[in-house]
């Protein structure tokens, strides 16, 4: 698992690439998050276009992820949802937590 | 020595024994899917079957075995008619599924953890939870399949997404 960080408009974009599954990517999305928020960054997008599997632990980091940002005054919205990352945040009800885009200009825009 | 369940109805595809080390679910995934595709189950139930038993599996080593990479988790698969039959059983004290909460309960919604057990009984047809002989968490998943048409490029047949009735009796881990 692979996460680039870029920035654009004033905003962190972070784009996990690959698993965010137990033991695999969990962590790696916790830390580039964490490195995003100690290094300043309040407004957060993360394209999830490139994950192909997610599992309840890689959720619970986008949930916690939401939360720590969220906490600290910032925003965290989610970009590119695959279809099937989409049905599980459906069926847990998480797809009324974040806001989620399918267009990255329209996302920078709304932060 | 933990003695193991008597095996599962129907015909026996693979029997892995794994040490509780999370990069181990990656081992039980690949020889899981091959074991699909053999069976020319389509892609998308594919992925359904592979989330669940990855989540059963996490859970076998992160609360059954509580990450004793000593303690084994079983995973064997087998045909049972119309139905793959997933069976996991760990090492562990054993747990019951009436404990954990509602993910979908709004002072659990943003709880970082909680969802795998509700997961795995959304993308299944049948989740079965016994207690192994001499003790563990004996957990046995079941999913109707649907072969996937000879020359298919891509996903056909039953590539039913996750049921969205959430019902009464979910529970998580």
């Amino acid at each position: 698992m692979k996460i680039d960080s870029r920035q654009r408009e004033g905003v962190t974009i972070l784009e996990p690439k690959g698993k965010v599954t137990i033991g695999v990517g969990d962590v790696a999305l916790r830390n580039a998050v964490h490195e995003a928020v100690a290094g300043g960054s309040k407004k957060i997008l993360i394209d999830l276009s490139g994950v192909t599997t997610i599992d309840s632990s890689g959720i619970g980091e986008l949930v916690a992820a939401f939360t720590t940002v969220t906490n600290r005054g910032g925003k965290l919205k989610l970009l590119h949802l695959p279809p099937k990352v989409q049905d599980i945040m459906q069926v847990t009800q998480l797809i009324t937590v974040f806001e989620v885009f399918d267009d990255e200009d329209e996302a920078l825009a709304s932060f | 020595m933990v003695e193991a369940a008597a095996p599962p109805p129907g015909d026996l595809l693979f029997h892995l024994a794994i040490g509780s080390r999370f990069e181990n679910v990656e081992i039980v995934q690949i020889v899981l899917n091959d074991a699909l595709e053999r069976l020319g189950v389509e892609a998308d139930t594919r992925h359904w079957i592979d989330l669940a038993v990855r989540e059963a599996v996490a859970n076998a080593i992160k609360h059954g075995n509580r990450g004793d990479p000593d303690k084994r988790v079983e995973v064997c698969m087998c045909r049972d008619g119309e139905e793959v039959v997933v069976r996991i059983e760990d090492e562990g004290t054993g747990f019951d599924p009436r404990d954990v909460v509602d993910p979908l309960a709004p002072e659990n919604l943003l709880r970082p953890d909680g969802r795998g057990i509700f997961y795995i009984e959304k993308f299944m047809d049948g989740v079965e939870w016994g207690v192994r002989p001499g003790g563990g968490t004996v957990v046995t998943l079941r999913k109707r399949v649907a072969e996937a048409a000879p020359g298919a490029a891509g996903p056909a047949g039953a590539g039913e997404p996750p049921r969205t009735d959430p019902g009464t009796e979910e529970r998580t881990r």
